[in-house]
């Protein structure tokens, strides 16, 4: 047995979240990620997780995610500022609106991916919510700061943590303890309690699924995550879960799927660019990222579906039939809800259509594939009837 | 009277004879996680000591089982490709893997005995 797992240890000091002891107490086997000493998977297993999520609802401690404020006297001046460093249209974000959105470099390569959110509350205008990953938080931060113009504040809220309902049941189980959260339509987000804890809801995820992350204060977490785990509809979900039912809704991971080396319109993001921000450019990479939209991308990210039942993982080579090389998978592993193996990754646009033929160079054998679209597993976000 | 021996890789080998059984503790299948793929060799493969003899995969990653011994493939468990979670369920039962035909039974001497074996798991 030799695991191929990234093995990857962190030389700095493992940092831990609010729910560190929690998730011990529940059997938790846990691993470093990103820094952190997180659970990759309780007693039941990655297998039961997802499907547990996929059916009812799936809590997930992702407190070690970077949670930041963008502060400005007005939220014209915050949403300009934000806009030179992503391609997304934060300027006509509606309060209460949430989108998800990259860094991007002089490039067009992605640093990062994130969530923004316009404050809901009248008296918060010239607020933005920020959520970065954990990985690169710091180095976020950094760049972020770096380019904020005078006026322009960031706040980091290490003293907030952060939890995913994530499921079918989740608004059902939520309505229980924060009313006001069942009517909120997908990528939206108010402030409001959780029982009677001041929390910062939003209606978005990491699973395909409807669901909601809650942001609160990190001595609160307990108190909202044991409420929820208390409720019959809930179990606890570990990151090996949350990777593959990620996978499965065909939703990019940053540092595999995209990364600086790959841009927005490589990666099948140009929906994440609104369209005023496309033509008006005003972004980094914009020469780059408008003249692949108007030309086409050297690549393309695309769903693979492996004929047989072995998983081709991270770093497989993709050929065509007739053996040439034209791409690399970014993800692969197996789709419990799918019960079958599942992979993206990046091909020559030629080699982009679905059905497309394609091998798999897994163990020196090329294996039969295909070309899917994503998401491998329906969406089911909720849409609030207009 | 069969007797099983232990690698440090957490294979294990049931010896019966001149043939040996080969799987994965129950150690291993815990660490691993649901297995949701096993590749087996070709009956007829020989294989020296070491030599990665199959391919497991959980759901997130995927790991080789090491010939614990040398010796020539003499069965695989076909089962196990339509219902790899056996490896789970029952890995020194249902869940082996193979049957090899031992080269040098002699090889048997450095691997441990199912005390050491516990012994030695105790200490990860």
């Amino acid at each position: 047995m030799a695991d191929h797992a990234d093995a990857a240890e962190n030389a700095a000091p493992i940092r831990t979240t609010p729910l560190n002891a929690r998730h011990r107490a529940l059997g938790a086997r846990m691993v470093p990620f990103a820094g952190y000493d997180m659970p990759v998977q309780y007693p039941t297993g990655i297998l039961a997780e997802h499907l547990w999520t996929r059916e009812n609802a799936g809590l997930f401690d992702v407190s070690h995610m970077g949670q930041a404020f963008l502060v400005a006297e007005s939220h014209e001046a915050a949403a300009r500022a934000l806009e030179t460093l992503c391609a997304a249209d934060i300027l006509n974000l509606k309060p209460g609106q949430q989108r998800y959105t990259q860094l991007l470099d002089d490039e067009g390569g992605i640093i990062d991916d994130l969530m923004v959110t316009r404050s809901a509350e009248p008296e918060e205008d010239g607020v933005l919510m920020l959520v970065v990953n954990a990985a690169g938080k710091e180095q976020d931060y950094a760049h972020i700061e770096a380019r904020l113009p005078a006026g322009v504040r960031l706040m980091q809220a290490p003293h907030r943590a952060l939890l995913a309902l994530q499921g079918p049941k989740a608004a059902e189980v939520l309505a229980r303890h924060c009313p006001d959260a069942a009517e909120m339509g997908f990528m939206t987000a108010k402030s409001t309690t959780f029982d009677s804890i001041p929390v910062h809801v939003s209606r978005s995820g990491y699973t395909g699924e409807d669901g909601y992350e809650i942001s609160v204060k990190a001595k609160k977490l307990e108190a909202v995550a044991d409420a929820l785990l208390a409720e019959p509809e809930v179990k606890p979900i570990g990151l090996g879960a949350r990777d593959s039912l990620r996978l499965e809704a065909g939703l990019c991971l940053y540092g595999h799927d995209i990364d600086r080396t790959t841009s927005p319109v490589e990666a099948g993001l140009v929906w994440s660019m609104q369209k005023r921000r496309r033509e008006e450019g005003g972004f980094p990479g914009a020469a780059r990222i408008q003249r692949e939209l108007a030309e086409g991308p050297k690549r393309v990210r695309v769903g693979i579906l492996p004929e047989g039942r072995a998983p081709a993982r991270e770093g497989t080579v993709i050929t065509a039939p007739d053996g040439r090389e034209v791409g690399i998978v970014t993800s692969g592993g197996f789709g419990p809800s799918l019960n079958a193996p599942l992979a993206m990754g990046y091909v020559e646009p030629a080699m982009s259509a679905p059905g497309t033929e394609l091998s798999l160079m897994v163990r020196g054998k090329a294996l039969p594939a295909r070309v899917a679209p994503m998401p491998f597993v329906p969406n089911r976000y909720f849409r609030k009837p207009a | 009277m069969a007797e099983t021996r232990y690698t440090k890789d957490h294979e294990y080998i049931r010896v019966d004879g001149d043939t040996g059984t080969v799987g994965i503790t129950d150690f291993a299948q815990s660490q691993l996680g649901d297995v949701v793929f096993v590749e087996l060799p070709a009956v007829g493969k020989t294989v020296a000591k070491g030599d990665e003899a199959a391919v497991v995969e959980s759901v997130k990653a995927a790991s080789e089982l090491y010939a614990p011994v040398s010796g020539e493939v003499v069965e695989v468990n076909g089962a196990l490709t339509d219902a790899p979670a056996t490896v789970n369920e029952d890995p020194k039962g249902h869940g082996w893997f193979l049957k090899l035909k031992l080269k040098d039974p002699s090889e048997l001497q450095g691997l441990m005995t199912e005390d050491q074996y516990n012994d030695y798991v105790a200490n990860l």
